[in-house]
């Protein structure tokens, strides 16, 4: 990405929400020395391969727990099929909450 | 805030700025997922949701005091400061804190040299010290362009490097990280560790400005 | 192999495999960056492709990233190096000042000895 045409540089800064910084803290726990299930090299590799226009499309803990998921799935940690499942249990709960 | 001659301060320990719009209130898919996978690895016993929270926890507490600590320890000390310049990981642990894995590089400003910081390939960033990044640090103009620009992406943060300084951008793209150790400023004779610190902004630990004047 | 030996030695596959490739540069060498362009993960970032510098100093030897990537050890490890670039050999259209440098950590198999590489 160094040297590509760009713009302005947006000063602004804006407080982590909680699902974020859960995202951060999964990849610190995956990724220590004693489970070691995933690599930050997988992780980057992922994100890489969503494209250049995911960065206009995802944003930066989207794109890092997209990749957290894929490596995971592609580590065999969890697998497509339970995933779907507890997605869709957490939305189903979410949405009994009104 | 004017940038002509002076660059921008932030108290270390203040959250000023709002959440996002939709963070907290639709649960998009990505933050479903979130939920999603977190579950799933307490279900099977990878993590517990004790673990998550006292990483959380970790996460809220740290910002870049760590790291001013260490560069005001640095300009009182000169014996510190060369085992920092030596070997940055082995110096934090001296102070106590614990830098993990991370293999730390701090540069020095001096007056013939000015260092900043980038990540071009993705956004690391020497956590352990300075907490998150801020997003623009994570940006994609900031990344393409101060590797390219640094003058003029300096400039821009009311930073103005003279002609006759050499800068020297860092891109770290292995496993080493980076904290620049900004130049001690004038009319800080006597002062303490403590109070020298406050005077280490992240934004001067980047690179991106200079450490605060002294206002006292 | 008795047991003491086979104990000694580092695994089975891997005793007879270098730990670590030997680092090949040294401080102050003049280095290219070679100018390939694979898919798959790569360290290298594309600006520096081609463009020649200076070995600043060895960072150490450690698992090829190209292969954790994928899941793989990435070993043997390689030697891993800052290199030091004039801003003006790497953009045609630098603005700066001549003595303005950008730093970068390349690994090893990146590097041909300047006026080497293709």
């Amino acid at each position: 990405m160094g040297g590509l045409p760009a713009g302005a540089i947006e000063r602004t800064e804006h407080d982590y929400a909680l699902w974020e910084k859960r995202v951060d803290a999964l990849m610190m726990l995956l990724s220590s020395k004693d489970r070691r299930l995933l690599s930050v090299d997988e992780l980057r590799r992922n994100i890489e391969s969503l494209g250049a226009d995911a960065y206009d499309k995802m944003t930066y803990y989207e794109r890092w727990i997209y990749a957290i998921t894929q490596t995971l799935i592609q580590r065999g940690v969890i697998t497509v099929d339970e995933l779907g499942r507890k997605i869709k249990v957490v939305r189903d709960r979410e949405e009994q909450r009104g | 805030m004017s940038h002509e001659h002076e660059h921008a301060k932030e108290p270390l320990h203040v959250h000023r700025n709002p959440p996002r719009p939709d963070q907290d209130d639709t649960l998009t898919y990505y933050r479903a997922m979130e939920a999603a996978v977190r579950e799933l690895l307490i279900d099977k016993g990878v993590i517990t949701a004790e673990d998550v929270r006292r990483q959380v926890e970790d996460l809220d507490g740290r910002n870049a005091g760590r790291g001013a600590q260490m560069v005001a320890r640095a300009w009182l000390d000169p014996a510190y400061k060369e085992r920092m310049l030596a070997d940055g990981a082995e110096a934090a642990e001296e102070i106590g804190f614990d830098v993990g894995p991370l293999k730390l590089i701090v540069v020095e400003n001096t007056p013939g040299v000015h260092n900043v910081i980038v990540c071009t390939l993705c956004s690391c960033y020497p956590r352990m010290l300075l907490g998150l990044p801020p997003d623009w640090y994570k940006s994609r103009n900031y990344r393409s362009r101060v590797v390219r620009e640094p003058r003029r992406v300096l400039a821009e943060f009311g930073t103005v490097i003279p002609d006759d300084v050499q800068i020297r951008v860092h891109d770290s793209t292995a496993d080493m990280r980076y904290l620049v150790a900004p130049m001690r400023p004038e009319g800080t004779e006597n002062w303490s560790e403590a109070e020298l610190a406050r005077l280490v902004t992240r934004d001067s630990m980047i690179g991106v400005a200079l450490a605060d004047r002294a206002s006292r | 192999m008795n047991s003491a030996a086979r104990s000694k030695s580092s695994g089975t596959a891997k005793s007879n495999v270098a730990d670590a490739v030997a680092p090949r540069f040294h401080v102050g060498d003049r280095v290219t960056v070679r100018a390939a362009y694979p898919i798959g993960h790569v360290r290298t970032p594309s600006y520096v492709r081609g463009k020649h510098g200076v070995i600043e100093r060895l960072c150490g030897t450690y698992p090829n990233p190209e292969e954790l990537a994928y899941a793989r050890p990435g070993l043997p490890k390689l030697p891993l190096y800052r290199v030091r670039f004039l801003q003006r050999d790497v953009w045609p259209d630098y603005t700066g000042q001549p003595a303005d440098v950008v730093e970068v950590e390349i690994y090893q198999h990146w590097l041909e000895t300047e006026g080497q590489a293709r």
